[in-house]
């Protein structure tokens, strides 16, 4: 057989670590602002731009979808080159996938802090960025597919299976997720209301976590970690298993983030079974990786690159049965809604997914720029500092959580909570807080030093940005060798593979979600639930915009410490025209789904200029924009359309008189506010926040309604 | 509407059943596979990580 030569593309490679490397020390500066905002609210800077409830998306987006997206890319591009024994199939299309997905961050990070956002966790981006990111995954799919197809490998090795997974997936759930109605360029309204916008993004959310931090770094971890440790991995049979256990399992678990909520309990218990058998193939992973470095433990001394993937492999194990665990519901109940989550990710973030990074990063800098390594002393101070910055991250937030999470449901000797005002719970875990920022810098700290390292290793080496291969094609007829007729079947042939996994993961969606659309009883339909008025839709839109629902819950879970402190639970038929749901995910401030009422008016209003003054010690941050800022009317009847078309039952034609009782609406509310001395235009955003706020829960007030 | 064409499949409480049976199936045959395939092959597939085709032999570079 005759021998090509070819070059693999490290230039592609190169790029795609530059952008690792800067949104990483960006989306943690990001995150390290939004971590002292919660203890200093000065840092928000009374700026609409710079709130917490905006930065907190800015954060979570950019180091998912730049700093670790743009990683995966890095060590996607490089290995499954040298796996398949193929340049890339076409540069254009890497160079496209590339700049596209640069754009992507560019629009993301302009976008976030103007306040257009969705609101669904980690799929905040609006329509037109959501078209922009489906088009440029099918690039990067397109083009991995294609170096598939003329490899001159016979064999896909496990990565690329991971590889595919990837994409296969990313792909069903980011359309599946982002189907809305756009209202203007920038606002739509999910496609999906109450129970099942929940269900489907907590199934899109949990296997965001699957398939973009988890899949892809599992293929690097399987071609990296044999090679760094110069040894084949520990059991080949074991990361067959592990692949599609762990792809067939992964899909069924998001439920397990609506614990005790309005979901039917059906779907929660088929979370919580699928979250404990998670375990076998994350472990089975785990172990994979830690046991491939048998008999070479003494050189993970020396190695830094090493000790970083040791260090996160141990990380995936740890965040991979505390996942499980925290999906049962008595764990649930007392970590849901509070830092224990936050600590949670963190493990998984900074170290599975960071520590990685920075292990790849070590290891192809080197190689890439044909040099040592600048400084290996360096190196492994960033070691250290990094896992140091994870565990004083960690630790506090553990605390934190459990701290919290015990005041909430303490009750005294005559049966009344211990601590009725949720503020005291607030202010007792801000020293925490403190200490995990100082986590947090350490861990940025560690990431300079790296930034700083791998570019005095560039400057001493010269890049090869063509590096020469040579392997022959592959032959037209296969002569069958081992492995067996069916696997020779599925392997010989990309597209069937790809099918395979696609269908393994569409099962548990379907399954999962089907019923919860076909089942009319799921959502049993309250009577007294009605749309919201049209002020009042422009006070949920301000209530989406500023991000509340990233301190806030709408969701009164059924303890007798929640229904004591907030009232009645939540129900699933209240929420049937809430598109998008708002649950929230995170306790910061207290819920506020029974807060309607609660407060006069003038209260509110008070509270939102100065939340400082009205509660001594909050931390929220003033929102003073929204006392000039007036609502755009012009928008009322697109919106009322909008949601209409998805099912909203406001009658034909009235989209032609919302504004005249929009405004009836808002004069009450500012005549209520002129008899406490407070004047206010009527139109002022603040005006339709109020009577959002009002609204909220109030439907079932004074009706019996059927348990769900 | 969608939701209209779903609820007019019939027998659609079969579906679950029939997901049980692929996924169960799938996984009895991938564990006989896995134990029945030939140590040849999966010995060549472990090595692949360490085949670069590659003209030029970096990887010695860095560790001493």
């Amino acid at each position: 057989m005759e021998i090509e030569k070819f070059s693999y593309d490290n230039k592609i490679v190169k790029a795609f670590m530059i952008a690792t490397v800067i949104f990483g020390l960006v989306g943690m500066l990001v995150g390290l602002t939004a971590a002292i905002q919660l203890f200093y609210p000065i840092f928000n800077f009374d700026l609409q731009y710079m709130t917490f409830g905006r930065i907190r998306p800015l954060h979570t987006n950019a180091i998912i979808f730049a700093f670790v997206g743009n990683a995966m890319f890095a060590g996607i591009y490089y290995s499954m080159q040298r796996l398949l024994k193929a340049r890339m199939f076409s540069d254009m299309l890497s160079w496209i996938h590339f700049w596209g997905w640069q754009s992507i961050i560019l629009a993301a990070a302009i976008t976030l802090p103007l306040g257009f956002t969705t609101s669904k966790e980690y799929a905040e981006l609006e329509w037109p960025i959501d078209i922009a990111i489906a088009i440029i995954w099918v690039v990067f799919g397109w083009n991995m597919i294609g170096t598939i197809i003329k490899r001159r490998e016979r064999h896909m090795y496990v990565a690329i299976w991971f590889y595919i997974a990837t994409f296969v997936t990313v792909a069903v759930l980011h359309i599946v997720n982002s189907f809305a109605i756009p209202v203007t360029l920038f606002k739509s309204y999910s496609w999906y209301a109450g129970v099942q916008d929940a269900l489907v993004q907590w199934w899109y959310g949990h296997n965001a976590v699957a398939f973009f931090l988890t899949t892809p770094f599992l293929g690097i971890m399987y071609y990296y970690l044999p090679k760094a440790a110069n040894r084949p991995v520990y059991s080949y049979r074991l990361s067959i298993i592990h692949f599609w256990s762990l792809i067939f399992i992964y899909i069924w678990a998001g439920p397990h983030h609506l614990l005790y909520t309005s979901l039917p309990d059906w779907a929660q218990s088929l979370g919580v079974v699928f979250s404990i058998m998670l375990i076998a193939p994350s472990w089975g992973g785990m172990l994979n990786g830690l046991m491939t470095l048998r008999g070479a433990w003494d050189r993970v001394r020396e190695d830094v690159v090493l000790k970083f993937m040791v260090v996160a492999v141990t990380a995936y194990g740890m965040a991979t049965l505390e996942g499980p665990l925290l999906s049962l519901k008595n764990v649930n109940a007392i970590a849901h809604f509070t830092d224990w989550i936050v600590a949670h990710v963190h493990v998984g973030g900074l170290g599975w997914n960071g520590f990685m990074i920075f292990a790849i990063l070590y290891w192809m800098t080197p190689r890439m720029w044909n040099t040592k390594l600048y400084s290996p002393k360096l190196a492994n101070l960033h070691f250290w500092l990094g896992t140091l910055g994870i565990i004083f991250y960690a630790l506090p937030m553990y605390v934190s959580g459990v701290v919290q999470s015990l005041m909430w449901k303490e009750f005294n000797a005559e049966g009344f909570l211990v601590y009725k005002n949720f503020l005291e719970t607030t202010v007792q875990i801000l020293p925490l807080h403190a200490l995990r920022a100082v986590g947090g810098t350490l861990y940025l700290t560690g990431a300079i030093l790296m930034t700083y390292n791998l570019i005095k290793t560039a400057y001493s080496g010269s890049f090869i940005a063509n590096e020469p291969a040579e392997a022959a094609p592959l032959a037209k007829t296969y002569v069958a060798n081992s492995g067996g007729w069916h696997y020779r079947v599925l392997e010989s042939k990309p597209i069937l593979f790809t099918t395979l996994a696609l269908l393994a993961i569409l099962i548990g969606g379907a399954i999962e979600m089907i019923p919860t659309f076909l089942i009319k009883s799921n959502v049993p339909t309250l009577a007294s639930v009605k749309p919201y008025t049209p002020l009042e839709l422009h006070g949920r839109d301000i209530y989406i915009r500023e991000g509340c629902v990233n301190c806030h819950t709408q969701m009164v879970r059924p303890f007798r410490s929640e229904t004591e402190r907030y009232g009645e639970y939540s129900k699933a038929g209240e929420f049937v025209y809430d598109h998008p749901f708002l649950w929230g995910s995170k306790r910061t401030g207290p819920d506020l789904h029974r807060v309607g009422g609660k407060y006069s008016n003038s209260w509110h209003y008070n509270h939102m200029l100065a939340p400082d003054a009205v509660s001594t010690g909050s931390i929220m941050p003033a929102y003073p924009w929204l006392f000039e800022q007036l609502i755009n009317e012009d928008e009322t009847a697109g919106k009322i359309k909008a949601l209409r078309t998805i099912g909203v039952p406001y009658a034909e034609g009235y989209e032609d008189i919302a504004n005249q009782e929009l405004e009836k609406q808002a004069g009450s509310i500012s005549e209520s506010l002129e008899m406490e001395g407070i004047t206010v235009a009527k139109e002022a955003e603040i005006i339709a926040l109020i009577s959002y706020l009002q609204r909220l829960g109030t439907d079932i007030k004074g009706e019996k309604v059927a348990d769900n | 509407m969608y939701k209209n064409v779903l609820q007019s499949i019939d027998h659609i409480e079969i579906w679950p059943l029939i997901s049980f049976i692929i996924f169960f199936s799938f996984f009895i045959g991938l564990l006989i596979w896995v134990f029945t395939v030939d140590k040849k092959y999966v010995n060549k597939m472990k090595s692949m990580p360490m085949d670069d085709a590659t003209d030029t032999e970096l990887s010695s570079l860095n560790h001493e």
